[in-house]
């Protein structure tokens, strides 16, 4: 393995055959197997995924060992990744730890590797090539004289602890869970290879004294709307304590918030997860929580002091993001203080401590009890405490940080739990202080590995129940934090893959399943309902757009519904029936295709903000049919699921419709309701929402606000608009404005300056469907359903966009075309069944012909040569214009040329009236009788072509 | 007939035993022959009694009004006579004929099966069995000349649609129309009643406008494609719903035809041509641009053959002899050249059907007893009242005053080419006239002549020109003249006793 450097030999990737699967919202393409050939030699090596391999790592001789659990790349295939499983060599555990193994360590021995620190996603160009490895049980000997390339796995290690490893053959499924889809950062400027994700930070920090993972690194971003600029470290740093221009700042809090929740990936421009984030991200969280919980501490008044003086900064240190697992920390650590009896020294955390605790068997500052955990833990504390400024500490960071990391993947759902269980916790800390029972640390220990193993066994029988629609299942168990954490995710996450999968396949059936899981899935949020059991203050509304507005208790507000059919509606028969569903508008797609670009800019717009915990305004303006509304709900729906899987906070979506109300100020109470799922006037619910959106509250969720058809609240002083925008500018509002309406100017047209001016320059501005975009909206919701002819298609498609590229009417035509051919066909067995040309200019010509001249053609005489009479008026006043009195004189002119009996004037006023009913004459109100006036609704020359004709 | 009524004195109605066949014996003298003395009465006859409230076995007719001379004949005698299938007597039978054919002209009984409009009959029908049954969303619009058949149209569908079991079970309808739900509080409240919503909450529903849209939507939104009862949203004089405030109702509905929510029908049914127009784009946009258009292109021929086939007795008929010769006699009717004529006339006039339908119905109740057929005569009579010209009509009724008064304003126009006048100058356009004539005949003192013109006013056969009526005294107040010169004219032929020199003045270029 020495002779492959990077240096020496030129490498060349290649993915193996077609893509397995198409990830539409972030551009991957997952594949089955990658080749690698060596320039110059004819050999190529292939990876398949299941297969161990060598990864390039700094030491060349000693690369690192993985497995490969996913292939994938961009889809415009420069860059190809790979997710693995890792494998750590002898040389990367602390020698320390190797004690623990109680063995000499096998040469060739390799240990499946549990921690959570580790990033999994590699570049596939650093892959070397497969290596074998044997899994061996745990009591079988070492073989003997194997050849050097064989490696053994016996155990695994998660960083602290040698276990037995996991079955011999672990799935794919078995890795740690993906809690990050993974992603490509645009454009990798040459990064090491390997370098940044392949270490797992324990490892490099005991044994290889190698730096922090790559801080330096500039990286680019896809331009996007708000954050299209490039990212660097400097922003990073300089972050809290400078101004920077907005974009800067933007982008650094979003790249810390990615790297406190790796699983923000779902974003469209991907900032590299392997961010480490340094101080500030965890200063800034630091002092928040150092207030409250200075405060809460001294309420505890019982406690020992000492011991919980000390608990807020040892707070501060490790995870800032959750606290819970903090408190839980020093406990572990006093335990491990003790367990250091053993001179089994178990330590997760600094180096620092880690000498600490070694050597905490003197206590330096004795006490009655003496126990020995607690006053570990006070010194690692008082430690910590006065080194704060230390470079030492800063050695310590990077690693704590990945060490803290694993858990935040639990993120912020949790932190939020965690949160509101601050003083329990707090008081089971005081109970510990008190009884010294070692038996609570015990139970407080964060997941170990086995736990989690079997977190993840029972996730998949449970993700196996939730498929088969067991909502409830969910709900119940969503009592168990832990397992709240991880299941919702890994099913969410499986039926994702699923529906990827599923886009290739054609399989009905599984279609529908995943269907109905997603939506199982979207409108439940389990996760939620579990919180909801847990603690009752904090009663997180479901932020599903589909407002289940958790159906009112109190009955007189029982909400109505549509009585159910007592027999089931009929499915479609035949394919132009299962086409017509397909294409009716109310149809939810699986995709909305050509509007790819404004989701991409609406997503990373809201998903910075609520990551942010900012607010702001978003315009969108478009002609209707152009999918302005359902774009929006494309990524709000994307954003929950987000949200669900703990890739980004959780928010709530309210959606307010300008039509659906009867009077602006409804607004407000639409908006409350919403919120809070309280009823109040408009001016009661204006002043709560003031007072909601302007003072701070501790558990705040952003809030997301749909709202539809702007231009209808507009009342003459603008308030409504005006608070709907000034709302998200208030510090604590965490409120993000989305309005659509249809026209690009309304801002300036009629919104007085101090309106336009908050709602801001964030404007989005929908083209109409050209026919291209026509066409292919029309293809993907057929789905290979084949009922059209390609020509009709595009005769529809060139027609629509010519006219108005409203893609609702689009639908409607191809709809009404595949009527057309089904009526049309019974007497011929139908040659292709196909709706073709004939019957698409049928259903053109219904919608867009002007019925003006069949009318014209189809009135009675007398209302014909009423018509003829107001031309040739017209033409002798030489206006457009003229009483009846006027018209009826030539009328009774032409009666007499054509031979008729003139009419009596009742008559010929009834006569006008029917044209003035249909609209083809304009006319004054009839009680004004011969004098009302006349004036002709079509041009002349559409009369006389219509007259001429017959 | 004068003599009788005198002789009983209080009658202003006949009362009748009901289902009895006598007459009240106060009556009794009122024979067979008196009756048909009353051959003016018998017109426009309508044969329904009016039950007086108080006294509910006695049926009221009203004299003059329904007298027909059926009563002669027992129940018993009559079904004897059924059964043996004998011709019934010609009162019976023509009573029949009424009826039947009185229920088909207005519109009281639904063609069995469409015609000239199976193609939009088609159409809307599997739109519809779609909703109802496959549970898709639709909306249509029914658009057509008044009388054209729109609303005949949607209830054949309805009722073909309602024969079939599955659809008859599930579908739920709401009724609006335009004329009657003026804006979309009352709209929303007549849909929840009509959907038996209101049950749900008692009165709780009729509280505000924002509650119940919300509440409508609501309900609307719960439901979904293919577990909710499909609902047809029928909206009669569609384009009145475009002017209420905002189109919300308009959008409302549309929205939801157009999102996976329950399944509705949205039938609009409107006269105009330029409906979508109306419309706000974002509620254009909604709608499925699906619109059934009802232009007759009739000819001459089938219009004829419509009038037969819509006067022609049905095979069934009991009296088979009598129907043969209402038949053969309606027949004759048609190719009479006289009667062709007159219905071309009303053809070339209009085609739609209603007004073909007051015409017959007018010559329908000229039939009696004495004269049991539709004779070319009663058409013409009947089309001379249709066409007759309710202005000039109202002339006869008018004073020679007011007539002198309508002709001076008459010359006036003539002279200043339609510009409006005032009383004064009438008043001396009249004394011009009179000036020339020696005799004083016509001398009125001015406030009589004011009253006169005030009362021409109220027949709005002048009118004030807008916006003078303010301060102006009434003298001096500008007026127009609402009435054509053949108007005047027309109705100058005709008034009984017109003296001679004031047609002529009429008639004289020249006042």
């Amino acid at each position: 393995m020495k002779y492959f450097t990077r240096l020496r030999v030129r490498r060349v990737y290649k993915w193996r055959g077609d893509p397995l699967a198409f990830n539409r919202k972030l551009k991957t393409c997952d594949y089955g197997s990658l080749a690698i050939s060596v320039e110059g030699l004819p050999r190529t090596t292939v990876i398949v995924v299941g297969q161990h391999i060598l990864i390039e790592g700094e030491d060349e001789d000693d690369p690192y060992v993985a497995k490969v659990t996913r292939l994938f790349g961009d889809d415009s295939g420069k860059q190809k990744k790979a997710v693995v499983q890792w494998f750590a060599r002898v040389s990367e555990v602390p020698a320390s730890k190797l004690k623990l193994l109680g063995r000499e360590p096998h040469p060739q021995e390799i240990f499946y590797y549990q921690g959570r620190v580790c990033e999994d996603e590699v570049n596939a160009e650093s892959i070397l090539r497969p290596v074998k490895v044997k899994h061996l049980d745990g009591a079988a000997p070492f073989p003997d004289s194997d050849d050097k390339d064989t490696l053994f796995v016996k155990m695994s290690w998660d960083s602290k602890i040698f276990r037995v490893a996991p079955a011999a053959e672990p799935a794919p499924a078995f890795s740690p869970p993906p809690r990050s889809k993974p992603s490509l950062p645009p454009s990798p400027p040459c990064s090491p290879p390997a370098a940044t994700p392949a270490t797992p930070a324990s490892r490099r920090v005991s044994r290889r004294t190698l730096s922090t993972p790559e801080p330096a690194e500039v990286r680019c971003s896809w331009g996007s709307m708000s954050t299209g600029k490039v990212r660097s470290l400097e922003a990073e740093s300089h972050h809290s304590a400078t101004k920077l221009s907005a974009s800067k700042c933007l982008s650094a809090t979003r790249r810390k918030a990615s790297a406190r929740t790796p699983g923000v990936r779902k974003k469209l421009q991907l900032c590299s997860p392997e961010k480490s984030s340094p101080e500030d991200a965890m200063d800034q969280l630091l002092d928040q929580e150092l207030e409250s919980e200075m405060m809460l501490v001294q309420r505890l008044s019982s406690s020992p002091p000492q011991a919980l003086h000390l608990t807020p900064h040892r707070m501060g240190h490790t995870a800032p993001a959750s606290p819970l697992s903090h408190r839980l920390t020093p406990l572990r650590k006093a335990q491990g203080g003790r367990d250091a009896e053993d001179a089994i020294p178990i330590k997760r955390s600094s180096v620092v401590l880690q000498q600490l605790s070694e050597t905490d068997s003197p206590p330096p500052a004795p006490r009655e009890d003496s126990t020995s955990p607690q006053q570990g833990f006070v010194m690692e504390a008082e430690l910590l405490t006065s080194s704060i400024k230390t470079p030492r500490r800063r050695t310590a960071t990077p690693r704590r940080n990945c060490g803290t990391r694993g858990q935040k993947a639990a993120t912020p759902s949790r932190r939020k739990e965690a949160k509101a269980a601050r003083e329990t916790a707090l008081a089971v800390l005081v109970e510990v202080d008190n009884e010294n029972s070692p038996m609570l640390p015990a139970a407080t220990t964060p997941r170990s590995s086995k736990r989690k193993s079997a977190l993840l066994v029972s996730s998949r029988i449970r993700k196996q129940l939730h498929l088969l629609n067991s909502d409830q299942l969910l709900n119940s168990d969503g009592e168990d934090e832990d397992e709240d954490v991880f299941v919702p995710s890994k099913a969410l996450q499986s039926s994702s893959e699923e529906e990827e999968e599923e886009e290739e396949e054609l399989d009905s059936d599984q279609e529908v399943g995943a269907k109905k899981s997603r939506r199982t899935v979207g409108s439940r949020t389990p996760r939620s309902k579990g919180k909801r059991g847990t603690s009752a203050r904090t009663p997180r509304k479901t932020p599903n757009k589909k407002i289940t507005p958790s159906t009112p208790q109190t009955p007189r507000y029982a909400t109505p519904i549509i009585p159910s059919r007592s027999l089931p509606a009929r499915c479609p028969a035949n394919v132009l029936e299962e086409a017509r569903a397909r294409l009716h508008v109310s149809s939810v797609p699986e995709s909305l295709p050509c509007r790819e670009q404004e989701f991409q800019d609406i997503y990373s717009f809201v998903e910075s903000k609520i990551v942010d915990g900012t607010g702001g305004c978003m315009y969108i303006s478009g002609v209707p049919g152009t999918g302005k509304t359902a774009t929006v709900h494309e990524v709000m729906r994307c954003l929950q699921h987000a949200a669900e899987v703990d890739e980004i906070p959780p928010f709530h979506f309210i959606e307010i419709n300008g039509m659906k109300m009867t009077d602006p100020h409804q607004a407000y109470v639409q908006i409350l309701q919403k919120l809070t799922s309280q009823k109040a006037t408009a001016d009661h619910a204006a002043a709560l929402l003031e007072k909601r959106f302007s003072n701070p509250a501790p558990r705040k969720e952003s809030t997301v606000l749909l709202v539809d058809e702007l231009d209808l609240l507009w009342t003459r002083k603008q308030n409504v608009m005006y608070n709907l925008f000034d709302w998200p500018t208030r510090r604590h509002a965490r409120l993000v404005v989305l309005t659509i309406a249809n026209t690009m100017d309304l801002p300036e047209r009629i919104m007085i300056n101090r309106v336009a001016s908050r709602l801001g320059l964030t404007r989005m501005s929908f083209q109409p469907y050209s026919f291209k975009q026509l066409q292919q909206i029309i293809t993907s919701r057929l789905n290979k359903v084949k009922a059209f002819e390609e020509d009709a298609l595009q005769l529809i498609s060139r027609k629509v966009a010519a006219l108005s590229g409203d893609a609702r009417r689009c639908l409607d035509i191809c709809r009404r075309a595949t009527e057309i051919c089904e009526h049309s066909a019974p007497p011929t067995p139908p040659a292709s069944g196909l709706v073709g040309m004939s019957h698409v200019m049928e259903a053109l010509n219904e919608m867009f012909s002007s019925s003006y001249i069949t009318a014209i053609k189809c009135a009675s005489l007398q209302e014909q040569l009423f018509l003829r009479a107001v031309i040739a008026e017209f033409r002798r006043l030489g206006l457009e214009e003229a009483t009846f009195q006027q018209v009826f004189v030539q009328h009774q002119a032409l009666c007499r040329v054509e031979g008729l009996q003139p009419i009596s004037v009742s008559e010929g006023l009834a006569v006008c009236q029917r044209l003035g009913a249909c609209r083809l004459l304009l006319l004054e109100p009839s009680r004004l009788g011969v004098l009302q006036r006349v004036r002709l609704n079509v041009s002349q020359d559409d009369v006389l072509y219509a007259l001429k004709a017959d | 007939m004068m003599e009788s009524r005198s002789a009983h004195a209080p009658w202003s109605s006949l009362q009748l035993g009901r289902g009895d066949a006598r007459f009240h014996p106060e009556l009794s003298s009122l024979t067979h022959q008196h009756i048909s003395f009353l051959p003016h009465f018998l017109f426009c006859a309508e044969l329904q009694p009016i039950r007086v409230r108080d006294e509910p076995n006695q049926e009221v007719v009203i004299a003059g009004q329904v007298v027909f001379p059926r009563m002669r004949k027992t129940r018993s005698i009559m079904s004897k006579r059924k059964a043996k299938d004998v011709h019934l007597p010609t009162g019976e039978s023509i009573t029949q004929v009424q009826s039947m054919l009185r229920e088909r002209l207005c519109n009281q009984r639904l063609p069995d099966k469409p015609e000239g409009t199976e193609a939009q009959h088609k159409h809307l029908l599997e739109l519809l069995r779609r909703t109802a049954i496959h549970g898709e969303s639709n909306s249509v619009l029914i658009v057509g000349p008044r009388g054209a058949g729109k609303t005949m149209l949607l209830k054949c569908v309805l009722r073909d649609l309602l024969e079939d079991k599955e659809a008859q079970k599930s579908l739920l309808q709401v009724h609006l129309n335009g004329l009657l739900q003026t804006d979309d509080r009352i709209a929303l409240k007549e849909i929840t009643r009509q959907l038996h919503l209101e049950n749900v909450v008692g009165d709780k529903v009729f509280g505000s406008f924002a509650e119940n849209l919300a509440f409508l939507l609501e309900a609307l939104k719960k439901g979904d494609r293919s577990s909710s009862r499909p609902v047809l949203f029928i909206l009669d004089e569609f384009d009145l719903f475009a002017h209420h405030k905002n189109q919300t109702l308009l959008y409302n509905l549309l929205d939801v035809s157009q999102s996976a929510q329950a399944p509705i029908a949205v039938v609009g049914i409107t006269c105009r041509l330029d409906v979508l127009e109306l419309l706000e784009k974002r509620v254009k946009s909604r709608f499925s641009h699906r619109q059934i258009h009802l232009l007759s292109s009739l000819t001459f021929a089938q219009y004829l053959q419509r009038v037969q086939s819509q006067l022609s007795l049905p095979q069934d008929f009991p009296d088979v002899k009598f129907a043969q010769d209402w038949n053969d006699s309606i027949k004759t009717l048609c190719e009479d050249k006289s009667a062709e004529g007159a219905l071309r006339r009303h053809f070339n006039s209009s085609k739609d059907f209603r007004s073909l339908h007051i015409l017959l119905m007018l010559c329908l109740s000229r039939v009696t007893v004495a004269k049991p057929v539709i004779k070319p005569a009663d058409l013409l009579e009947a089309s001379r009242l249709c066409f007759v010209d309710a202005k000039a009509n109202m002339l006869h009724g008018l004073s020679i005053l007011e007539l002198c008064l309508i002709i001076a304003m008459k010359h006036l126009n003539d002279v200043y080419e339609g510009e409006p006048f005032n009383l004064q100058m009438v008043h001396n356009e009249f004394k011009k006239f009179l000036q020339r004539k020696s005799n004083s005949m016509y001398n009125f003192e001015q406030p009589v002549i004011m009253k006169a013109f005030e009362h021409l006013q109220q027949l709005e056969l002048i009118r004030p020109v807008d916006g003078s009526a303010a301060k102006t005294q009434k003298e001096y107040q500008l007026m127009r003249l609402m009435l054509d010169h053949s108007q005047i004219m027309e109705a100058l032929q005709k008034y009984p006793l017109c003296p001679t020199d004031v047609k002529q003045w009429a008639m004289s270029a020249f006042g």
